[in-house]
């Protein structure tokens, strides 16, 4: 610990804080734009500048680390004019597109100049003539509007272990880019998104979709049919107000009518549906040995772009159950459709995701056209969901709840504590058990695998037999537990797992790349005890209990792994280049 | 640097990553001995590099890109190195700098299509006495003016034809 002063106040802290984060204990908020709290700090802004009292040097915050006796000064004129000056600077180097900019209203520049009170621009404007890149149709990169913090290479390269920013050229002509000017399109990004969840300015947005839906709603021909994320209902709350990780399904429900759907579904009931097929599929390999473990799941489409990008050796291991939304996609099309005497052709699925891969996968193969067409027609994320709600004119705030179209909506807890990282492991564990055994574990059985530790290694009894899993959630985590299954199958030694979790961005998705700004570790845990609460709150919490998907298996698909859940619930996978050119 | 001959197949650059192996920088010194050989960093070459290296293509191009000795783009026939230092800058370089870009339609470090000129500018060229000063191929031009420019280009595109 050492003991120093901030501003008169004492503050005592573990060696090694830096004096940013200091300051926040004793409730001093040291201006700063480059830093995030998920990443190193890089140092690039300056303006998180502070003072050692006697001495004129200035010390960013930010990456200077609290030493015993320090007495700081955080606030001064010199240290506010300098810091006004660096706004100043930035703000020349940045176009004056607010008004019409994807981060109009919460962007940490525009915040941080209305703060500083900033009311002319002194030095001359000087802007890159750089394109934009919108070619992944899932975010588009605006490096124009890049104030050069690093945030998103680091979350890129580091973080996610993708490479596909960097950093080209330098001093001025710096740029955010792939290497060697390429489209985003033809690099490694798998589209998680997270770079634009980082992003201080509006320099990486989602791609957005709302006018394509307003216009799909508004088309009389069409019969606009809906379904909501998990991680969805606990993030949306923040764009109005609620406080962190309040589940708010049964407003977004009632939104969602009046925004004009016809029917609302959740994509926690299609989670439950992949449970019954991937539980099976687990139960197929595990205990009658017939394919290869582990198994690894597949409801990410960043993580499964990643692997067939960077392990495709590993592309039998997969899962080939489809991810939730893609289940109510190509169900809500066929049997839903069938059941209300709709063609297929009218309907339109709009799925609200916290992810920007989606946007990708509804097209990813064949696959994703299982039921004679587009199975799922657009994906909005949660930021452009809520920003159609306010658009809408709804009360959201003030909305009464109400309940799902029954056939696509009803879910069990298995089903919604997907949206966590562990919990399409302790759902599907759930499953199993009772496939098994033919009797439910008690709830809490599986619990050991929540929580945000990168690689969560443990082992499960399943009646009597060992079962080895591994839950990895950010990209970067993942080489640790591949290499380790590699290792053993190439010696031929015994695996280190039998079934292996993983999701592409940290927290699972309700730290995805498409929901609300400003996630913290803290705003993660916050928004999984929001479905955790909602699993202890339901009365079902296995998926294969859930009586609509009962219903489903018994009047339409058959059984779990055949031909009909094959044909729609199921697809492939196959190695595609890292770089297109 | 020292030029290393025939570094041209994929066995060729897998003995020059060896021979650089393990060592501090490595990436730095690998490239140079590319680009003395090809006069550029062809990309199938940073490919080789980063299954070679496990370097990451995106942090073999952070470094090509960062250091303004590397190139992306194969070099014309005939460099013009032209002189903006601070002799030559006070003595009219831009305007010949402006008479080359006219003629040729690139910009510096661009390469002209017919692939015959590149045009780099340089820091002096240790002959601030004869300003503004530009150099084709090692041989320095000095006193320029801009008429003076499309006689000594024509000198090169006639060597051609």
């Amino acid at each position: 610990m050492v003991k120093a002063k901030i501003n008169g106040i004492d503050v005592q802290v573990a060696r090694g804080t830096s004096i940013l984060t200091a300051a926040k204990k004793v409730n001093i908020k040291i201006p700063s734009l480059c830093k995030h709290p998920d990443l190193d700090a890089t140092a690039a802004c300056g303006i998180c500048i502070v003072k050692v009292k006697g001495s004129k040097k200035m010390l960013r915050s930010c990456c200077t680390p609290l030493e015993e006796g320090m007495d700081i000064i955080t606030h001064d004129d010199e240290l506010q004019d300098i810091r006004r000056t660096v706004i100043e600077l930035i703000l020349s180097n940045h176009p004056d597109e607010c008004l019409e900019c994807g981060r109009n209203n919460n962007c940490e520049l525009q915040k941080l100049a209305a703060d500083f009170g900033i009311r002319q621009q002194p030095f001359k404007e000087f802007l890159r003539d750089l394109p934009k890149d919108d070619s992944t149709k899932t975010i588009v990169i605006d490096p124009r509007k890049c104030i050069q913090c690093g945030r998103c290479v680091q979350v890129c390269q580091d973080m996610q272990d993708v490479w596909a920013l960097s950093f080209l050229e330098r001093g001025i002509e710096t740029r955010i880019s792939p290497a060697g000017d390429i489209n985003l399109s033809e690099s490694p990004c798998v589209r998680c998104g997270q770079c634009s969840a980082h992003c201080p300015t509006g320099a990486i947005v989602e791609y957005d979709e709302t006018i394509k839906t307003w216009r799909a709603l508004h088309d009389t021909n069409n019969h606009c049919v809906v379904q909501i994320a998990p991680a969805v209902r606990v993030a949306i709350g923040e764009a109005f107000g609620f406080p962190d990780g309040t589940n708010l399904t049964k407003k977004i429900y009632a939104a969602l009518r009046r925004l004009g759907f016809k029917a609302v579904f959740d994509t926690s009931f299609g989670a439950d549906v992949t449970i019954m097929e991937e539980a099976s599929e687990f139960i197929q390999r595990f205990v009658h040995k017939k394919g290869k473990l582990p198994l690894i799941t597949t409801c990410c489409p960043s993580w499964v772009d990643f692997m067939e990008k960077f392990y495709p050796d590993m592309i039998d291991h997969f899962s080939s159950s489809k991810s939730p939304h893609e289940m109510v996609g190509s169900l809500a099309k066929t049997y839903y459709a069938e059941r209300n005497n709709l063609s297929p052709a009218n309907i339109r699925m709009v799925s609200i995701m916290p992810c920007t891969s989606k946007k990708y996968e509804i097209s990813r193969n064949q696959d994703m056209f299982a039921s004679g067409q587009q199975d799922v027609d657009i994906v909005l994320t949660t930021r452009e969901l809520a920003r159609m709600i306010k658009q809408a004119g709804i009360d959201f705030v003030n909305l009464a709840p109400e309940e799902p179209d029954h056939l696509l909506g009803d879910y069990t807890g298995g089903g919604v504590i997907f949206g966590a990282t562990g919990g399409v492991m302790e759902a599907a564990l759930r499953t199993a058990h009772y496939f098994v055994t033919g009797k439910n574990a008690p709830k809490a059985e599986f619990e050991s695998v929540r929580g945000l530790k990168g690689v969560k290694e443990t082992t499960v009894d399943m009646a009597g037999q060992k079962v080895k899993i591994a839950i990895a959630h950010g990209l970067g985590n993942v080489e640790f537990v591949l290499r380790k299954i590699q290792k053993a199958i190439s010696e031929n030694k015994e695996l280190p797992y039998h079934f292996v979790e993983v999701m592409a961005c940290v927290g699972g998705c309700v730290g995805g790349g498409g929901q609300p700004y400003g996630v913290t570790d803290a705003l993660r845990l916050s928004r999984a005890r929001g479905l955790y609460q909602d699993d202890d709150a339901k009365e079902l919490h296995n998926s294969h209990e859930n009586p609509f998907v009962i219903k489903l298996y018994k009047e339409y698909l058959g059984k779990p792994l055949g031909e009909k859940p094959h044909k729609l619930l199921h697809t492939h996978y196959k190695p595609r280049p890292m770089y297109k050119k | 640097m020292e030029a290393s001959n025939n570094i041209r197949s994929d066995k060729e650059i897998k003995d020059l990553v060896e021979k650089w192996k393990g060592v501090e920088g490595n990436l730095i010194m690998i490239l140079h001995t590319i680009q003395d050989e090809y006069g550029y960093i062809p990309r199938h070459v940073s490919f080789e590099l980063q299954k070679l290296l496990d370097i990451p293509l995106a942090r073999i191009y952070e470094v090509i890109t960062f250091y303004n000795y590397f190139k992306l783009e194969p070099p014309g026939k005939h460099k013009i190195s032209l002189c903006m230092g601070t002799a030559c800058y006070l003595k009219g370089g831009v305007d010949i700098l402006g008479e080359l870009k006219s003629i040729l339609h690139i910009e510096p470090g661009q390469t002209t299509k017919d692939g015959l000129f590149t045009i780099e500018l340089v820091r002096c060229l240790g002959c601030c006495g004869l300003s503004p000063v530009m150099m084709i191929d090692g041989k320095i031009y000095g006193k320029l003016s801009q008429e003076k420019i499309p006689e000594i280009l024509t000198h090169y595109i006639e060597a051609e034809s």
